[in-house]
């Protein structure tokens, strides 16, 4: 894991000062107006037309003081644009009641392939399959597929249209840092109230208390096997008790018997597990390594191996149930928690069930590595890739000063002079979701159906939901513009402009206005903080392009590729 | 009328240049004189966790008919395609293999059996997730194994072609420090034609500018690398009549590794992946489902081993699978998921013609959890013997770290 937590002592302004182009591009911008372009391309996912101009009639400062508080802001448009995805309004039980097929049908579709026999193609297969969903397809809702690309239709709609532009950013960082993956069997119909109910409301809150809610999420404890880790002593105690008459109630040959672990197929199909069977009989310290690694202290945050193994002791029992039944939920299962004492960083936790967990989490959350990992993390977000070390260490005493207050720490940071100095403009590369939500947004696009736009992230290497490791998707540069990467997003800006993203109208006559010289107005409005001499030498170099040529150079030129 | 307010272009420079060698090119051209050609390895991955006891059959063995009543495949039946092909009078291979069994007798094709991970998950995606990233056991690992190979033996003449997956996004396995390809196919690695034209030229002028960013470095390689391309010109190696290649994305896939081989674009890690191994019900026996799958697989690496003649001699393919199957067929005449599963190494310099590995048994007291096929060959120590004798890599501990994988442990599926 490199979170560049490592570099945090690192020389001052190599910022991203090292990563920005020489020739800066040529702004006819006053300094006011490239403050406002800056604020839109990092609080907000890029600036709209008339964005730069509404921001400036109401003053930059009060639009970042409203911005800081979202709560307060009217978020009709979007609600109604919402309104019109099936899924995302749902429960996880909901979903997995509509949308996981039920036992028989996944029985009939096994039992059909076997029928196929012979040599059959893909092809077949893929046909059977769909053969059968529309026989069950009556008494599903929706396929499990829906699911997840309606949530990542969702989000490229928030980030689009949302007027709350800085909380769906952080809302975004959030899920990022906490990553969990859609793909890893029921963890499609977890993911989406992870987000709505667990990340989204603590956003702004104690770190605290987003940290306690991810631990307690279904999502979390199911992504990152929690939910499996008991005490390797539970198994004979059960037994013991299973020999004395009292028929333990987590199920007949479970922890101690040699019934074959139902969970690894559950873990794999849309199918729920059978609740408290086969489970895995021991310790499990993937959450326990990856809440101290990723969640807090960060690799360098002092904490060893001893450490995840204490603290994962003191995580089992920490478990979904309800799996098999469609109703998930996080419950203390204290029949396999680990009863001894532990030493967590140093300090003895005594054997006090459910507690002790709550304990870790409190000790995690208030750690000064953990101000300053998280702090150090948010500055890379919305500054640079390698933050000014002044601004962390402001940011992290922010962080301890005010018991873990993100929000504190964000203003600590999107005001501070460090966000707004010339040096900071442009100097991040936007990763592909950033790129293809502004390119929406500076041309005005309408959005009907925002799923191919979200394919198109997945085409560039960043498919939402879909980060399989638990480190989430890198925020620096040089993780986005590879050989494959650069390609996929030169041929995004020309298909959108040329109109040939499904379910994106652009009216770019209407952006180039109807004023004598549409090339420069158009690269006007699309990148407002200026093109560079040699972006235009190439535009200039081509008579009679089109308008949708001309936009999608623009789009595809380096300068949009920077915020 | 878009050319009024910008400015004029002021020189013929950009054009001048268009002409010109590429540097990768120039770079490649000369590393070719002289330099020893590179040697490639080519991982093929079969998603859904492959039934090796199905594959490289153990048909010396009592439990593997008894514990499989419908989907054992039976005993060799002098070289009937309708019992297992005889490999060595203990393993037999499934008789939808049959192409590649000229290959084992020339001696240029092996198998591992009883391979796998330590890690006992029997997720698909945690399993992958480990053999791809090389650290069983450790999910935060960032890199991909294939990758570190590479970070391990830098290369500053490199071509852009050093790694290429040829798949739609880069997979685990290839992600890393150093810039890997991926592509669905050598046809669309470029830009599409848009708007009337394509816009190569605009955009590489504006990525030209000698601007030190990490940007533009990537802009100006991914034109060098997209000339390059076209300019060696893989296509035109055309398999010769009669070697074919199983149709869809497999074949293709294959057949474009085999190409880029033979343009000597650099290649030096290629990534595939076959799915659908996944056989929870009717997985079939000497016909069916996973006959079907082998049939394809065999298949293509035939073709693959044809359609390279003789600069098979510089590559090696290894198939991985996250682990393997049952060894008791389930209620639905299949399996499910196990733990060892078998490898297949193919190319110059294997010591073909054997099973490597040490066979665990199918003995109930031999069993990984009194089930599965017990691991005894960690897929580290079969893929670090080809790295260091085919490959040559200088570290093993770096590619693997936190494993010791030391020629003591090697399978030996390399002539040393």
């Amino acid at each position: 894991m490199h979170i560049a937590c490592r570099s945090w002592t690192c020389l001052a302004l190599s910022l991203a000062l090292a990563g920005r182009p020489d020739a800066a591009p040529q702004s006819t911008l006053d300094e006011e107006e490239a403050r406002i372009v800056h604020a839109l391309n990092r609080l907000a996912h890029g600036p709209r037309p008339g964005d730069v101009e509404a921001v400036r009639t109401m003053g930059l400062a009060a639009w970042i003081d409203r911005q800081l508080r979202p709560e307060d802001i009217r978020d009709d448009a979007l609600a109604s644009r919402l309104d019109g995805i099936e899924t995302v309004a749902l429960s996880s039980a909901e979903l997995m009641e509509g949308y996981a097929p039920s036992r028989e049908a996944r029985r009939e579709i096994q039992k059909r392939r076997a029928e196929l026999g012979g040599n059959p193609s893909q092809e077949d297969e893929r046909k059977a399959r769909r053969e059968l969903m529309r026989k069950y397809r009556g008494d599903m809702k929706g396929l499990p597929r829906q699911v997840v690309e309606e949530l990542q239709a969702a989000k490229v709609l928030r980030a689009v249209y949302s007027e709350r532009q800085l909380d769906e950013v952080l809302v975004d960082f959030w899920l990022n840092h906490f990553n969990v993956f859609a793909d890893k069997g029921a963890g499609r119909f977890l993911i989406g109230a992870y987000e709505r109910d667990v990340i989204r409301p603590h956003a702004w809150g104690r770190f605290e208390d987003l940290l306690k809610a991810t631990a307690e999420s279904p999502a979390m404890l199911f992504y990152l096997d929690n939910w499996l880790s008991v005490d390797p002593e539970a198994a004979s105690r059960l037994g013991e008790r299973r020999n004395t008459g009292k028929r333990s109630r987590i199920g007949g040959r479970g922890l101690s018997g040699r019934r074959r672990p139902a969970r690894e197929r559950m873990a794999e199909s849309d199918a729920p597990p059978p609740q408290g069977r086969g489970r895995r009989r021991g310790l499990n310290e993937n959450y326990a390594r990856e809440i101290m690694e990723l969640h807090t202290l960060g690799v360098d945050g002092g904490y060893t191996q001893k450490d995840v193994t204490e603290v994962a002791r003191c995580f089992t029992g920490w478990t979904v149930r309800g799996l098999r039944d469609s109703k998930p939920e996080f419950t203390f299962d204290g029949r396999v928690h680990d009863r001894g004492d532990k030493v967590v960083l140093g300090r003895r936790i005594e054997a006090g069930g459910k507690d002790e967990a709550d304990r870790v989490i409190h000790m995690l959350a208030s750690h000064p590595s953990t101000a300053r990992f998280v702090s150090y993390k948010l500055a890379r977000r919305f500054v640079a890739d390698e933050p000014p070390p002044a601004l962390v260490d402001r940011a992290a005493a922010t962080f301890r000063s005010t018991d873990g207050d993100i929000r504190a720490v964000v203003d600590a940071i999107v005001r501070s002079a460090e966000f707004a100095a010339p040096e900071a403009r442009a100097a991040k590369v936007k990763t592909p979701f950033e790129l293809v939500v502004s390119a929406v947004r500076a041309s005005g696009a309408e959005v009907t159906d925002a799923r191919d736009l979200a394919r198109r992230v997945a085409g560039m290497g960043m498919p939402l939901y879909l980060q399989q490791a638990p480190t989430g998707y890198k925020e620096t540069a040089e993780a986005w513009v590879s050989t494959s990467g650069l390609l996929a997003r030169l041929n995004f800006a020309l298909d959108l402009a040329a109109g040939k993203v499904s379910g994106v109208r652009m009216d770019l006559d209407a952006l180039a206005g109807a004023g004598r010289d549409p090339a420069s107005a158009l690269a006007a409005r699309l990148v407002p903080a200026g093109l560079s001499e040699s972006t235009k030498e190439t535009l200039a170099g081509e008579d009679g392009l089109d308008s949708a040529r001309v936009a999608g150079l623009i789009l595809g030129s380096p300068e949009f590729q920077r915020r | 009328m878009f050319t009024r307010r910008f400015v004029l272009k002021s020189s013929g420079l950009a054009l001048v240049s268009f002409g010109a060698v590429p540097a990768v090119l120039a770079r490649a051209l000369g590393a070719a004189k002289g330099a020893r050609r590179k040697k490639t390895l080519v991982v093929v991955f079969q998603r859904g966790a492959c039934d090796g006891l199905n594959t490289v059959i153990p048909y010396g063995e009592e439990p593997y008919r008894r514990l499989r009543p419908t989907i054992a495949i039976p005993a060799p039946r002098g070289g009937s395609r309708e019992a297992a092909l005889d490999l060595d009078g203990f393993f037999g291979l499934h008789p939808a293999l049959h192409p590649l069994l000229p290959l084992w007798k020339e001696g240029s094709l092996a198998a591992v059996q009883a391979v796998g991970s330590p890690d006992p998950t029997r997720s698909h995606f945690d399993a992958q997730d480990f053999m791809e990233s090389g650290t069983p056991g450790r999910k935060s690992t960032e890199d991909g194994w294939l990758n570190r190979h590479l970070q391990d033996d830098p290369d500053p003449g490199a071509t852009p072609f050093r790694g290429v997956s040829m798949t739609p996004a880069l997979p685990r396995i290839l992600a890393g420090r150093v810039p890997a390809v991926a592509m669905a196919s050598i046809r669309e690695f470029g830009l599409r034609p848009a708007a009337g034209g394509a816009a190569a030229r605009e955009f590489e002028e504006m990525y030209r500018e000698p601007v030190r960013d990490v940007l533009h470095g990537a802009g100006r390689g991914t034109f060098e690398a997209v000339r390059f391309l076209r300019q060696a010109d893989p296509t035109r190696y055309r398999p010769a009549a009669g070697v074919e290649y199983p149709r869809g994305r497999y074949g293709d896939s294959l057949m474009q590794i085999a190409q880029l081989v033979k343009a000597d674009v650099g290649l030096e890690v290629a990534f595939t992946e076959t799915g659908g191994w996944d056989h929870h019900a009717g997985e079939g026996g000497v016909q069916g489902q996973l006959a079907g799958r082998l049939r394809e697989l065999g298949q293509g690496l035939a073709a693959f081993h044809r359609h390279l003649g003789d600069r098979m001699g510089d590559v090696v393919v290894v198939t991985l699978t996250e682990f393997g199957r049952t060894v008791r067929e389930n209620g639905n005449r299949g399996t499910d998921h196990g733990h060892a599963s078998v490898s297949l190494v193919l190319g110059g310099g294997v010591r073909g013609g054997r099973v490597a590995g040490r066979w665990p048994g199918l003995a109930a007291d031999r069993l990984h959890e009194a089930r599965d096929l017990a691991v005894t060959t960690d897929f580290r120590d079969l893929l670090g013997e080809v790295l260091d004798r085919h490959m040559g890599a200088r570290d093993l501990g770096a590619v693997f770290p936190g494993h010791a994988a030391t020629p003591s442990r090697f399978p030996g599926v390399m002539r040393s």
